[in-house]
């Protein structure tokens, strides 16, 4: 109980010293550290995709030490309520600020007319402008290599994938994992239960639970919460974490997972902004900028298959690999990727068709 | 696969999806009977989730857990009773705070346990029962909470049409001036009935964060305190069709999991919308009969009680 009272009072003095930090006028850099805001879509948690993003702010802070300030707002809605949250961070005197959820990509720009001087950076979104950068992680690599792993240790050869929605953020990922699933083991497939809801624990191990009694052996998600892994880790099977490495929720089951790794970019955006040479970009980067990473073994993952995983690793970091190399079908036997070519980024970007392997079809 | 333990798979998960649905939903039946309409549901099981995974920590035991649930649910809705029933603030207005505050407050209780793993209930087979075919892993190869449900199901149903006190209870949902006008304490038996209905509320929340998803997450209740209310309302106040109701849905929603897997080719936002859709038609149509509904429907629902003398 005191425990709770200290860290209520730490939050009020904390949240006091910012409101008085709000109201002294943003001064120039020099002996005054940089401030760093920001926004989160949900509370940080202890795993999925804020928590990550909270990872590299924390990295920021381990990076610079005194040199930054960072401050983050958690569980802000998209639409209305981020705008003000995120002018509020840009009055305050940071002086680049993360908006982390696509929903922010709006009220962002908006923002940003009114704060030339200050950095933002948006979080999956198109629409940038001089002060606005985009970025985000190039996922599907790492359900490539993920999707070897899969194929390497299923026995039953049927994967369970629970998703929450069929974007092509989503799609991508399943497909690219069942490339790399069917590049180890022709024969297998992955059935996909859509859940229609990011957030919904109980529907989650539902879903995990009904793909587990038809016969599936290794299960991942791309869902926010852990009820996939602890399913797999209750009911004996395998798991592939996603967003955060999951291995707490299933230190048996979880063979690996395909992490978000936002540290090397935050730090180097950081320091551009100290330097004065930050400019607005747009960034996809993958396994070779250290975006995505995959996540420690389990202990049921054997040496050869470790090995395969670097090769390909090193591999898509260097380029010579792209998960989508024709030939490629998709699930009604079409050719949409001839062989030898690769699709480009604006194909993998709006992503419509699941490739052959994954029972289903998208709902149009 | 084989047919019959797909089957058999589906209607397992129907009792585990079920029974949160209808541990709430019946408490919010004996609240709305006694002419209460508490709309704070989902708030008190989030705050009975939280207690009861925290001092399932703390203790060690998922017991103790299940019992702070109740309790916790049983204080939400105590402060419920005080503004509707002593200080008669409107119940609509009243019971959405209470969810409000519900939500955020088991937030802040539960700030420093996102993320701890407990060992939540296993199930416990009924020595005999459970290895009759088919119904046997279905109903009696459960959890201790599915078993409490059941208990509770009849319980209730015995309580309210075959007891006294239950027909007090009804009286007084009924037309309150009357039952006062023959000396029953009318506040008092609300609220035993709000206490009550608060207390299934944090049971239903002890049953999410401490075995169907044994883990404390913010808002993990996702909605199904709502749908609770709502299946009271299409039940027509009747405790056979909360059940059946509460069954449905569940059961839909896990029928339509089972339809995903196997590649059926339906639009994936249709099946989400099935277990809705096919629960409140099902109801509709079994209790259809407008004379029927005004008999189950509490006459005084929501109306605050001003004591005559």
């Amino acid at each position: 109980m005191t425990g709770m009272i200290n860290r209520f009072a730490k939050r009020l003095a904390a949240g006091l010293a910012a409101l008085c930090a709000a109201a002294v006028p943003a001064l120039p850099a020099g002996g005054q550290p940089l401030k760093v805001g920001f926004v989160y879509v949900t509370p940080v948690g202890d795993a999925g995709w804020t928590y990550q993003h909270d990872l590299g702010r924390r990295a920021v802070e381990q990076a610079f030490g005194r040199k930054v300030e960072t401050t983050a707002v958690e569980s802000v809605a998209e639409g209305a309520d981020a705008a003000r949250v995120i002018r509020e961070l840009a009055a305050s005197g940071n002086r680049i600020i993360f908006t982390t959820s696509f929903g922010y990509m709006n009220p962002t720009i908006a923002v940003a007319r009114n704060f030339p001087a200050v950095a933002f950076e948006h979080a999956s979104g198109y629409k940038r402008s001089k002060n606005v950068s985009t970025y985000l992680g190039r996922f599907y690599e790492g359900r490539y290599l993920t999707g070897l792993v899969a194929g390497k240790m299923s026995k039953s050869g049927i994967v369970g994938y629970v998703a929450a929605f069929p974007i092509p953020e989503v799609v991508r990922g399943i497909n690219a994992f069942t490339l790399g699933l069917r590049a180890v083991n022709p024969k297998a497939q992955v059935r996909v239960i859509w859940t229609s809801s990011w957030y919904d624990p109980g529907k989650e191990r539902e879903a995990a639970e009904a793909l587990i009694a038809q016969g599936a052996d290794i299960l991942t998600q791309h869902t926010d919460s852990t009820a996939v892994v602890q399913a797999a880790e209750d009911r004996g099977v395998y798991a592939i974490g996603y967003h955060s490495d999951m291995s707490k929720y299933g230190p048996r089951a979880q063979l690996t997972a395909s992490t978000h790794n936002w540290a090397n970019y935050y730090i180097k955006r950081v320091r551009q902004v100290i330097d004065k040479t930050w400019r607005s970009t747009d960034t996809w980067g993958g396994i070779g900028e250290g975006m995505v990473a995959l996540a420690p073994f389990g202990d049921a993952v054997p040496e050869t298959v470790r090995r395969l995983v670097r090769e390909k690793t090193a591999a898509i970091a260097e380029g010579r690999l792209h998960p989508f190399t024709g030939p490629v079908r998709d699930n009604n036997a079409v050719v949409r990727i001839a062989a030898g070519e690769t699709l480009s980024d604006a194909q993998l970007l709006k992503i419509d068709w699941l490739v052959q392997g994954v029972t289903g079809t998208l709902p149009r | 696969m084989d047919g019959i333990d797909t089957a058999v798979a589906i209607a397992a998960g129907t009792m585990r999806a079920g029974t949160p649905l209808v541990l709430a939903a019946l408490g919010e039946l004996i609240t709305e009977k006694s002419g209460v309409l508490n709309l704070g549901i989902e708030g008190m099981m989030l705050v009975g989730a939280v207690s009861g995974f925290i001092v399932t920590v703390l203790t060690g035991s998922v017991y103790l857990g299940v019992c702070a649930a109740i309790i916790a649910g049983m204080l939400m809705s105590l402060i419920f009773g005080v503004l509707t029933l002593s200080m008669m603030t409107n119940q609509v207005a009243s019971g959405l705070a209470l969810t409000i505050f519900g939500v955020g407050l088991s937030a802040f209780m539960g700030i420093n346990y996102v993320g701890t793993p407990i060992a939540g209930l296993k199930p416990i087979a009924i020595p005999v029962l459970s290895d009759v075919p088919v119904i046997g892993p279905v109903l009696f190869n459960q959890d201790l909470l599915v078993y409490a449900s059941y208990l509770l199901f009849f319980a209730i149903a015995w309580f309210l049409y075959r007891t006294r006190w239950g027909l007090i209870l009804r009286a007084v949902g009924e037309t309150h001036d009357a039952a006062h006008a023959i000396g029953h304490p009318v506040i008092l038996i609300r609220y035993l009935a709000v206490m009550f209905g608060g207390a299934m509320a944090g049971l239903s929340g002890a049953y999410l964060s401490l075995v169907y998803t044994p883990q404390w997450a913010e808002n993990m209740s996702a909605g199904r305190g709502w749908i609770a209310l709502a299946l009271v309302v299409f039940a027509t106040w009747r405790p056979g069709r909360v059940l059946l109701g509460a069954y449905l849905f569940g059961g839909i929603t896990i029928l339509s999991l089972h339809v995903q897997a196997l590649g059926y080719n339906v639009s994936s936002h249709l099946i989400a919308t099935l277990p809705y859709l096919a629960t409140i038609v099902v109801l509709v149509i079994i209790s259809r009969d407008i004379t029927k509904i005004k008999l189950n429907a509490p006459a005084s629902l929501g109306r605050p009680f001003h004591p005559t003398l």
